[in-house]
């Protein structure tokens, strides 16, 4: 299967089933329209007549032709679905635990409009965790880790540092641990800023992996749905925070993160106003909501979107001519040495290697099930009791899900989330067509800058010498049979 | 080839052989929280 289209001056094919991504002249992108469903002379006939003005002749008709085959024999170009029934049988997919989202709060000192976690609350009553119960949750995930060296751990809310010294607390008990049982813990904190002082600054650059900051961008913007209980606006009070915090990640990992919402569906100048302020490492999702809801992105604000996305990706390209780069996450793609099919078909591992646990210490798929009873899969003491359910997430992956046989994106989405499709259909294994726009506009975005990024000689991906010869990168490139 | 250029990428039928050691970073972890997204991580498998 490929997928054309144009975007950025480019003519991109994109071969779905390898992952190549070639770009070609208009009248090569022709020729591989009709390749499959027409005959060699039929193309020629109808190539030598569009583009007769500009000379092209028979022979250069063949000779692209010819190129075509070549790359079709090398596995680059009209390649078959061969994972589908060889590769991974489900059913016996590990279930070894790898992440847990820690909700250490279920309170918070935010009081956000469009929260989906209900001012994070979850639909039920305030509460924190307890050192116990989250030294109990990672026991829980030493204990089930399997082979994994790299276990990951969320602390989130509501608002984590709500929690603060339990927090720390835990940090401690997991290095005290990690080496005797052979294993690293990676850390990543989410908070909205308001209780961010030195010392939690200074407790993050030592012990997180990764910190995710949450500004909406434009002070209007933020304020209009990033509210305390007195109804003020927290713009003000977290942004010079997290200006110091960017600058004292020093290199380390971090991201900026905002949520778009019908209200401003010109998001890209938030996104702009965030790189403006000096954060240079930028995520900016979609709200998810009710459809219904005044914030709620509705149909019309689709082609709207589409087009901030181009919007974003020129600009990007643009400040990175100008050295002054910035990252949007959904735009990270890594084509050369990015996941495995393993990855691109599995998904996220909700309910299967990752798990949340809430402030009493009972398990969900992920943080976005937390607070529907139906879907607890056990706790932190007793681990997964639900085997039903976890059996229907280990099946959840990119073949689950009919919709997405013919589409192009799916080894980079791997079928989607299983609380959108949740929440839009009411079954896990659904689709949530919305949310499938909008990532295969992003994908389309994102590859186009890595052709432009390849041209310009600033990125890891570059255009190969023989495109006929596969990828050295690795001992691990034996040939599929 | 005179009218189609080809970027180096990860061939991901070849990375069927030795993939799935699972320690790249769960997709949901790093920034989204709200969508399912994978094509951005690094493969993280040190045998390769």
């Amino acid at each position: 299967m490929i997928h054309q289209y144009q975007l950025g001056g480019y003519n991109i094919v994109l071969d779905v089933y390898s992952g190549s991504v070639h770009v070609v002249d208009e009248v090569a992108y022709d020729i591989i329209a009709m390749y499959e469903t027409h005959t060699p002379d039929e193309i020629s006939a109808a190539i030598c007549g569009k583009y007769a003005a500009d000379g092209i002749t028979a022979e250069d008709v063949s000779e692209c032709l010819e190129d075509i085959e070549e790359l079709k024999n090398a596995g680059k170009l009209f390649t078959e679905d061969k994972y589908k029934n060889k590769v991974i049988d489900f059913k016996k997919r590990s279930t070894s635990v790898k992440a847990l989202c820690l909700h250490v709060a279920h309170t918070c000192n935010l009081n956000c409009e469009y929260c989906f976690a209900a001012q994070g609350k979850y639909h039920g009553e305030r509460a924190v965790m307890s050192f116990e119960v989250g030294k109990a949750a990672l026991d829980f995930l030493i204990k089930n880790s399997g082979n994994h060296v790299n276990l990951e751990v969320d602390f989130f809310g509501g608002e984590p540092l709500m929690n603060f010294d339990v927090v720390k607390q835990l940090v401690a008990y997991a290095r005290s641990v990690e080496g005797q049982y052979g294993k690293n813990f990676r850390f990543t904190l989410t908070t909205n800023g308001m209780l961010v002082d030195d010392d939690v600054i200074e407790f993050a650059n030592r012990e997180c992996h990764n910190v995710v900051m949450s500004l909406d961008g434009r002070r209007e913007i933020h304020d209009a749905s990033r509210r305390d209980y007195m109804n003020n606006g927290s713009y003000d009070k977290i942004v010079p925070k997290f200006q110091k915090w960017a600058k004292a990640r020093e290199g380390r990992e971090y991201y900026m993160r905002g949520t778009f919402t019908h209200a401003n569906v010109d998001f890209t100048n938030d996104i702009f106003h965030m790189a403006d302020l000096g954060f240079d490492k930028l995520s900016m999702e979609p709200v998810v909501s009710a459809p219904g809801t005044p914030y709620a992105l509705t149909e019309e604000d689709l082609p709207k979107l589409f087009e901030q996305y181009e919007i974003l990706a020129t600009e990007m390209l643009r400040r990175e001519k100008e050295g002054r780069p910035i990252t949007f996450y959904h735009y990270m793609l890594d084509l050369s040495h990015g996941p495995c099919i393993y990855k691109r078909i599995a998904g996220c591992g909700s309910g299967t290697e990752y798990f949340a646990v809430t402030p009493t210490g009972d398990l969900y798929p992920c943080h976005q099930f937390v607070g529907d009873e139906k879907y607890k899969m056990g706790d932190v003491w007793n681990g997964v009791t639900n085997f039903d359910l976890r059996t229907d997430f280990m099946s959840c992956n990119v073949y689950a899900r009919r919709e997405c046989d013919d589409c192009f994106a799916k080894l980079y989405c791997s079928g989607g989330c299983a609380a959108n499709a949740y929440h839009a259909t009411g079954s896990i294994s659904g689709v949530y067509e919305y949310g499938c726009k909008l990532f295969r506009k992003r994908i389309e975005c994102a590859i186009m800058m890595k052709v432009a990024q390849a041209e310009m000689g600033t990125s890891d991906t570059v255009f190969a010498e023989d495109a006929t010869e596969s990828c050295d990168d690795c001992d691990s490139c034996v040939e599929f049979e | 080839m005179k009218r189609i250029r080809t970027l180096e990428t990860r061939d991901l039928a070849k990375s069927v052989k030795n993939g799935g050691c699972g320690e790249c970073q769960t997709s949901c972890q790093s920034a989204c929280k709200t969508s399912c997204g994978v094509a951005n991580q690094k493969c993280e498998n040190t045998k390769k």
